[in-house]
């Protein structure tokens, strides 16, 4: 139905998407794990690191704004942190009583929390970037090249294939339903919630039924053309001196950040 | 207060990077790592080549399952995270794969949860469940429709339970949360979350069972005689069931026992230790150290899990 629903891929020719997808996925990886070593509250490195997101963004031919409005994705989950400004002693600055709880707010926990964040969107933003910059097959790729196990890879590769023809499937599910549950303009409605999830693991079992079958007969088409085993693509995948050469700066831009944010 | 929406959604696990210290999501990575590498071995050896379009276009209906929600009340809805479910339809270690391939892509291509941490919520959500879910239904496999239907919905909602319980945990190791806080309010969270995953898993299992019952016991006849899998889905269990209550009504009494077995370094100045004196003496306070100590960490916990998993394995040959 809508491939592109799903494919968060922005096609480009710029310097980053012609970049090998191995050196993009290890310094993706290694820029999360910079911004996990930096300490808390070291924000001249992690405002350098933001610049450096800015730069690759830039770099990449995306509007300015491109990772920040996508990058909201995690923000739910920042929830869960937020008892971190009450979990580190050091100067309260208030304090509530709440039932059987003492809640201590400190300076320290409150940076901690700045912090969290800050890293967690970083991060997030740099994922994006990788995705953005990446197609998924060219990553599955990449995969593969960087020892994940084969069959992990063409399970992946195969979940990939399918993803988009089973959500449709889903979709139709859902839309049948809708077509069938009358609406009263007076609310209510609808049959008890014991029903209602009856329903849904219904619709969740045909939904299994489907794919499961959908996989017998994959598997048959797939003896019938002599699979190899996994998914190729067109890009050459070769790491080229220009590859070698950006990986390295990356690298080495990273080792500085973590020197500045220690000075 | 937040809008209820956000919630109750399963997003509410996906951990983003950025939120585990470094060690915990290293260890938790070589504990997901180990585990994966079994579950490859013996999948190829169970399923032969169809293992590859199977487990793939599972996982793609597990992603697309988790779109099908009902509406609950007040704008909210039930999911399907549906570990359980595919643990009982696929057999153990092909439900692990097909989890860990959901997660992983889940991340790479939506950002759902973490790349550094991704180890930790392959753990939470696609193992453990699995595990949960697997045991308690081989514990009755014999014993009815009706039997297996209860024993898996009451697994559905275990398996939302020690995944947001062990969420909690990881971030409660990492210092970035208050364990009397974070426990409580997670499992709160996830006792009605984890409903609604009772529910769709029992109706989708009944469904499964009304029209095609040789799927159901076909792949789990094939993973016969996990006796292992009983013993370690019920001590899961156990360990959730216990921990959860401690955790939330003797938070101090956890950190106690925590500290005092050298686990802990909340309330100290040092952030970014699992261990007191994480550091390798060696290298001194930076953070190479630390890295190394990590993956240390890591390696042992990844050779202990595979230790482990080898004796699993000849236990259950030897009962078939």
């Amino acid at each position: 139905m809508h491939v592109d629903l799903f494919d968060r891929f922005r096609a480009g020719a710029s310097p980053i998407h012609r970049l090998d997808p191995r050196v993009k996925v290890v310094v993706a990886v290694l820029f999360i794990l910079s911004n996990v070593l930096l300490p808390d509250g070291a924000w001249l490195a992690f405002a350098l690191a933001f610049i450096g997101l800015l730069f690759l963004n830039a770099l990449a031919g995306f509007d300015l704004l491109f990772l920040i409005t996508r990058s909201f994705v995690a923000l739910p989950f920042a929830l869960a942190g937020v008892s971190a400004v009450f979990a580190l002693p050091g100067r309260p600055l208030w304090a509530w009583e709440i039932g059987p709880w003492q809640l201590v707010a400190s300076d320290a926990g409150l940076l901690r929390f700045a912090s969290l964040l800050t890293r967690s969107w970083l991060s997030v933003q740099m994922a994006i970037l990788l995705t953005a910059t990446t197609q998924f097959p060219d990553l599955i790729h990449a995969l593969r090249h960087l020892r994940v196990p084969q069959v992990l890879v063409a399970v992946v590769s195969f979940m990939y294939r399918y993803l988009f023809v089973l959500t449709d499937e889903a979709m139709r599910l859902l839309r049948a339903r809708e077509a069938r549950s009358a609406r009263p303009a007076a609310g209510g409605g609808g049959g008890s919630l014991a029903w209602r999830a009856w329903v849904a693991g219904n619709m969740a079992g045909q939904l299994f039924l489907r794919s499961y079958e959908r996989s017998e007969r994959v598997y048959a088409a797939m003896q019938a053309r002599a699979y190899r085993g996994h998914l190729l693509t067109l890009n050459p995948h070769e790491l080229g001196a220009y590859d070698w050469l950006l990986g390295a700066a990356a690298v080495g831009s990273l080792i500085l950040l973590q020197v500045i944010a220690r000075l | 207060m937040l809008p209820a929406p956000i919630l109750l959604k399963p997003v509410e696990m996906h951990i983003p990077d950025g939120f585990l210290s470094l060690p915990v999501a290293l260890i938790f990575w070589a504990l997901s790592a180990a585990l994966i590498f079994l579950a490859v071995r013996r999948t190829q050896r169970e399923l032969g080549e169809r293992q590859i379009p199977l487990m793939g276009v599972m996982a793609a209906f597990i992603f697309a399952a988790q779109m099908i929600n009902f509406p609950v009340a007040g704008g909210t809805s039930g999911h399907l995270l549906g570990g359980v479910l595919a643990a009982v339809a696929l057999g153990p270690w092909a439900g692990m794969l097909v989890m860990t391939s959901v997660i992983g892509v889940q991340a790479l291509l939506f950002q759902d949860g973490g790349l550094l941490v991704m180890g930790a919520n392959i753990f939470n959500m696609g193992l453990l469940t699995t595990l949960i879910g697997f045991g308690l239904d081989r514990a009755v496999i014999g014993r009815g429709i009706g039997a297996r239907l209860g024993v898996a919905g009451i697994a559905a909602w275990l398996s939302v339970m020690a995944g947001a319980l062990f969420t909690s945990l990881q971030l409660w190791l990492s210092g970035t949360a208050l364990l009397g806080i974070v426990v409580p309010a997670m499992l709160g969270v996830h006792a009605l979350i984890g409903v609604g995953e009772a529910a769709i898993t029992v109706a989708a299992l009944g469904f499964i069972f009304r029209t095609r019952p040789d799927l159901l016991t076909a792949e789990v006849g094939r993973s016969r005689g996990g006796g292992g899998w009983v013993i370690a889905g019920l001590l899961t269990t156990l360990a959730v069931v216990l921990v959860s209550p401690l955790a939330s009504a003797y938070p101090d009494g956890l950190e106690r026992v925590a500290g005092d077995l050298g686990f802990l370094s909340v309330g100290q100045n040092a952030p970014y230790q699992l261990l007191p004196d994480y550091n390798l003496p060696i290298l001194g306070e930076s953070a190479l150290s630390t890295v190394i100590a990590g993956v240390i960490g890591a390696l042992v916990v990844a050779l202990l899990a595979v230790l482990a998993g080898r004796a699993l394995n000849r236990a259950n040959r030897t009962k078939t």
